[in-house]
């Protein structure tokens, strides 16, 4: 056999030897600090990548927080703003109530002035009325009777039982 | 080289030739089927191809087996 | 990079011509005369009948004592033989001269070279034979083969460390002729090591699985250059290969590696009945420990030697015939054109599997309790 008589152990050897000091040289400077440095590498990117992602989580949560407040705050603005015209409102009515309250009592007050001038005015006139009919009085009597203290009596009674009226 | 050992490389040949192109006969219809898994069929067509490769390069061989050049 | 194999592939192209256009320029004529002339030189200036340019083309894919850089120009340079036979041989290759009849003698011991294997001779140049063998010493020469591993060694080491150097330089970052492998290393990573081995433990046997990769890789490129040198078509070469995944594969093996193989059926069955079967079983078993790394050797050997034939042969097509060489000598070209561009694939696509296979056995020998975890999940 041709392929037999041809092998070169020689050439088996060497090639193992060889073989296997390529590969522990290699291991040793090539492929040890290459895969560590593509290693090390990934393992960067990969942290890049989670950082990266943290932060956008990080954003949209900070975001999610801003339209939060936004809306609190138009929400409050709004009750602000309510409680404003309500305020408004409640004064405004508060004012009118109490202004009618005011115009009435002050009607009352007037129509209670009004009365008790109207009862003065008539007690006052009362007495002017019974003076003037004292002196009118006075003056038929004086005429037609002399000082008579009886009739002056009569009088008297009939001007009380006048009051009375 | 002798006639039958030429007759026998040709058989050989025709087997792995029947052989290697129904593995990419069958690659091509499953990448067409599913072009997403290119990758996976590529490197299992590639494998078994070089399966039957190395059993028709070992019957060649054996066809082929020269005689000893012995030296005299 | 397609660029520069295009160019390669040219140049081999342009400069493997010249190895045959040895044989003088009155090659088509008188050929009697210069077959006479050509037996009388050994190992060069032949291409004329078909045996002689068989020859060549086995010359060419055989390892040899001296590395020829151009045959024509008689560039030869002369490298170191070291043979083991009762104690150290070393002489220069050159010794060995051109012609079939020359010895060396070396420590009282005379050798001769007979179709590029050293062999014990006589001072008169008769091959010595005990037992109805020749006799053979151990060839440890630094030959053809061994120069090209030593100087691809090199060339590997000085590549890589350079890369590996590059990202403590740039903060992680390669640069430089590196950086074209870079992709490559993570592609044994994560599409060859991590999906047949597994995320485990495939940083064990990792850098084996790049060092296999890039070697033979870079031999078949060197393969196709015009320096004729055929190391990963050498039996030998790949045979050392393959012992070596062999031992890698059967020393990492774990018990359930060792279980699978001796112990498949487990528990599904009692040890009597298992025993009749196990009996058909373990031959099979064993054989295909052995049969794995050997389809290796085999498939890489004969590619890469199949591939130098082939291309050979239709250059060596170029010299057949006078007749025809209108219609020959284009048509040679471009078929050999055409061969080199697919032995470049061929060159990668060998070296892929052979890592590929190489990592599936591993990952056989390191699997752990895959099988059980399967069957719970069922």
């Amino acid at each position: 056999m041709q392929l037999l008589e041809s092998f070169s152990f020689g050439l088996f050897i060497w090639q193992i030897v060889l073989f296997i000091a390529l590969l522990l040289l290699l291991k040793k400077f090539a492929w040890k600090p290459i895969l560590d440095a593509v290693d090390e590498r990934e393992k960067s990117i990969e942290s890049a990548l989670k950082g990266a992602e943290e932060a956008e989580r990080r954003m949209q949560a900070l975001q999610a927080d801003n339209e939060a407040a936004k809306k609190e705050a138009m929400i409050e603005r709004d009750a602000i703003m309510k409680e404003a015209r309500d305020t408004r409102d409640d004064i405004i009515s508060d004012a009118k109530t109490a202004a009618s309250e005011e115009g009435v009592k002050m009607i009352a007050a007037a129509r209670e002035e009004i009365d008790i001038q109207k009862k003065a005015a008539i007690a006052d006139i009362k007495t002017q009325v019974a003076s003037l009919s004292l002196d009118i009085a006075e003056k038929v009597v004086r005429q037609k009777l002399s000082a008579d203290g009886s009739q002056k009596e009569l009088i008297d009674t009939l001007l009380n039982e006048s009051k009375l009226n | 080289m002798s006639i039958p050992r030429i007759i026998g490389a040709g058989l050989i040949v025709i087997g792995v030739g029947v052989g290697i192109g129904r593995i990419g006969g069958s690659a091509m219809d499953a990448i067409a089927r599913q072009p997403e898994a290119t990758n996976k069929i590529q490197t299992a067509m590639l494998i078994a191809a070089a399966l039957i490769e190395g059993i028709g390069f070992a019957a060649l061989f054996a066809t082929q087996e020269v005689v000893a050049s012995t030296p005299e | 990079m397609r660029l520069k194999n295009f160019a390669k592939a040219l140049i081999l192209t342009i400069l493997t011509s010249p190895v045959f256009a040895a044989s003088p320029s009155s090659d088509h004529s008188d050929s009697d005369h210069n077959k006479e002339l050509h037996t009388e030189h050994h190992g060069e200036e032949r291409a004329e009948t078909a045996a002689d340019r068989s020859e060549f083309i086995q010359h060419h894919l055989q390892d040899a004592h001296n590395f020829v850089v151009w045959d024509a120009m008689h560039w030869v340079i002369p490298m170191p033989v070291i043979l083991i036979d009762d104690g150290l041989h070393m002489f220069s290759s050159a010794r060995f001269g051109h012609h079939e009849h020359d010895t060396v003698e070396s420590k009282g011991k005379h050798y001769k070279k007979h179709e590029g294997i050293v062999y014990r001779s006589d001072s008169s140049g008769k091959l010595i034979k005990t037992d109805g063998h020749h006799v053979k010493p151990l060839d440890l020469s630094i030959t053809k083969n061994v120069m090209m591993i030593i100087i691809t060694g090199l060339l590997m080491l000085l590549l890589f460390r350079s890369l590996g150097k590059s990202y403590a330089k740039n903060g992680g970052i390669s640069k430089g002729v590196g950086r074209f492998m870079e992709p490559i290393v993570l592609y044994i990573r994560d599409e060859i090591a991590i999906p047949n081995i597994g995320e485990k433990k495939y940083r064990k046997y990792l850098p084996f699985l790049l060092t296999i990769f890039f070697f033979i890789w870079f031999l078949n490129l060197f393969g196709l250059t015009p320096l004729g040198v055929n190391v990963t078509g050498n039996i030998a070469v790949t045979a050392a290969l393959a012992v070596l995944v062999f031992l890698l594969t059967n020393l990492t093996g774990t018990k359930d590696y060792w279980k699978h193989i001796f112990d498949p059926l487990g528990d599904a069955m009692p040890w009597i009945a298992k025993f009749w079967l196990y009996l058909i079983l373990w031959p099979i078993e064993i054989l295909g420990i052995f049969i794995k790394p050997f389809s290796l050797l085999i498939r890489l050997y004969a590619n890469m030697l199949a591939g130098h034939t082939v291309l050979m042969s239709l250059i060596a097509l170029m010299y057949v015939s006078a007749t025809w060489s209108w219609l020959g000598d284009p048509l040679a070209l471009i078929l050999s054109f055409a061969i080199s561009l697919i032995e470049l694939l061929v060159a990668l696509l060998q070296a892929y599997i052979f890592t590929m296979l190489a990592a599936l056995y591993f990952g056989f020998a390191s699997e752990e309790h895959e099988h059980h975890e399967e069957a719970h999940s069922h």
